[in-house]
């Protein structure tokens, strides 16, 4: 790993302060992204700011809502009761991700901001868009079985590595951001950018700015929720095909529905054509017919075809799972 | 360089760390404690889980610098002196391990496991274990002395 600053500021605005004036740096909370690819080579800040003593850490819940702080850890998130008890599909998407070390280290922050698995992006001798802008994609043709088929573009297909940010997109979670221009709020479906022309523009975290915190209204379709991940291995191994289902019911007909989808999408892929299509609908034909609607516009690979229909069956499986909850 | 102090085993150690010094380089490197072991050094494999302050972690992936003030726990503080850890006496009798690279790594992710208490039926266990790779495919004595550990510790 090269060589780099440490600075360890004790609170938000010294932390904003620090970034802010200090040139190529970028922050450090749980690592296990940051220094992986520093020891990839693929990123080379010349100073980390160890967020890890801000007052990022608590979870709050309130009448509406319940807030994460940034810094709180994958592990402690899926574990919460107010999590488990009105998000099951999040605590559950959270523990399917990584390993019970990795999520001890990771941050609920750090998790929606992390880079994608790709192979080629990991490797700096290969050619890879989103690393190097105007380098090529050597995925296109090489080994892409586990790269994206929805929300791809000419630059890049590669697969957006996160369990827990598809189960943030379907809650309609809000990132709370500080910045330079103050604070905001962003929902984090929006907060994600399609790889378009642009694919080293992974999201809408301006310079100097710090996640500090996710939001999740509560919700009847988000208590009554499941994550499905669907993997080449039982534990331990990124989704082929996710899927974080929520649904409400009115007598026997759905009166809500989230559906987010991961391991297909080159971002969390919140598909909300196939939600309307539930609404109003009884019986497990209509399962069938979102599945349809939700891979429309998938475009396969030669080798990730198989992904369309697994994600059409897993979607199924999700739903049925939730209604007979 | 700056120097700090590391609080590993019980134990104070004054040590000069450059800031791109990983807590398992500053373990094995600089203070000696070659019980963790570098398998994969990407966090893939679980070969160099330690605790810090009862939590398992990758000391591969995090830097020691942001350590300063944590209880860490490598497989050398296990126990007191010579003696094993309950965990490592069911290791030997279910004989957990071929060539034991892996074992110092399963034998601290377990400690792990236990002090989360969540992992109790054979199907969590090895759940919970699925962070640490052993190439020698020695999975089913590693569950077989996780689960009388769980068992015995009462959890």
């Amino acid at each position: 790993m090269q060589a780099f600053d440490l600075l360890q500021p004790s609170n938000t605005r010294e932390a904003l302060a620090l970034i802010a004036k200090t040139k190529d740096a970028a922050f450090i909370a749980g690592g296990t992204n940051v220094v992986d690819l520093m020891k990839c080579g693929v990123t080379s800040p010349s100073t980390l700011i160890d967020i890890t003593h801000l007052p990022l850490g608590a979870i709050e819940a309130s009448a509406k809502r319940i807030r994460i702080g940034a810094l709180v850890s994958n592990s402690d998130a899926a574990h919460h009761s107010a999590v488990l008890e009105h998000f099951p599909m999040l605590s559950q998407a959270l523990l399917a991700g990584a390993s019970p070390q990795l999520r001890n280290m990771a941050t609920v922050g750090g998790n929606v901001l992390q880079r994608t698995r790709c192979g080629y992006f990991r490797d700096p001798a290969a050619a890879c868009n989103k690393r190097h802008k105007g380098d090529g994609c050597d995925a296109f043709e090489g080994v892409h079985r586990a790269h994206a088929v929805l929300g791809t573009s000419d630059a890049c297909i590669a697969t957006h590595p996160s369990d827990a940010a598809v189960a943030l997109v379907a809650l309609d979670a809000v990132v709370e951001l500080e910045g330079p221009a103050g604070t905001r709020q962003v929902s984090l479906e929006e907060f994600y950018s399609l790889p378009g022309e642009t694919p080293w523009i992974e999201n809408d975290l301006k310079p100097g700015e710090l996640i500090v915190a996710i939001d999740i209204p509560l919700g009847r379709a988000h208590r009554h929720s499941t994550y499905l991940k669907v993997r080449d291995r039982a534990s331990y191994e990124f989704a082929l095909v996710s899927v974080a289902a929520g649904l409400d019911f009115d007598g026997d007909r759905i009166s809500a529905a989230r559906i987010a989808l991961g391991g297909v999408g080159t971002i969390p892929w919140r598909v909300r054509g196939a939600e309307e299509a539930l609404v109003g609908t009884s019986g497990d034909a209509a399962y069938q017919k979102a599945a349809e609607i939700a891979m429309t516009h998938a475009i396969p690979r030669r080798d990730n075809a198989f992904k369309i229909e697994l994600a059409k069956r897993a979607i199924v499986r999700a739903l049925e799972t939730v209604r007979l909850g | 360089m700056p120097q700090m102090q590391l609080k590993i085993n019980g134990s104070k150690h004054d040590v000069d760390l450059e800031p791109n010094v990983t807590l398992l380089d500053a373990l094995r490197e600089r203070l000696g404690l070659v019980g963790t072991k570098k398998g994969c050094d990407y966090g893939q494999c679980g070969a160099c889980t330690v605790l810090i302050d009862g939590q398992r972690v990758l000391s591969c992936l995090t830097l020691a610098m942001m350590h300063r003030d944590a209880e860490i726990t490598t497989i050398e503080g296990i126990a007191p002196n010579d003696s094993l850890h309950p965990l490592q006496q069911a290791f030997i009798e279910h004989d957990a391990f071929q060539c034991g690279f892996c074992t110092p790594g399963q034998i601290v992710s377990a400690l792990g496991l236990i002090n989360e208490g969540q992992a109790h039926t054979d199907g969590e266990i090895r759940e919970a274990m699925s962070g640490n790779l052993c190439r020698c495919g020695a999975y089913s004595n590693i569950l077989a002395a996780v689960r009388q550990e769980v068992r015995r510790a009462g959890v």
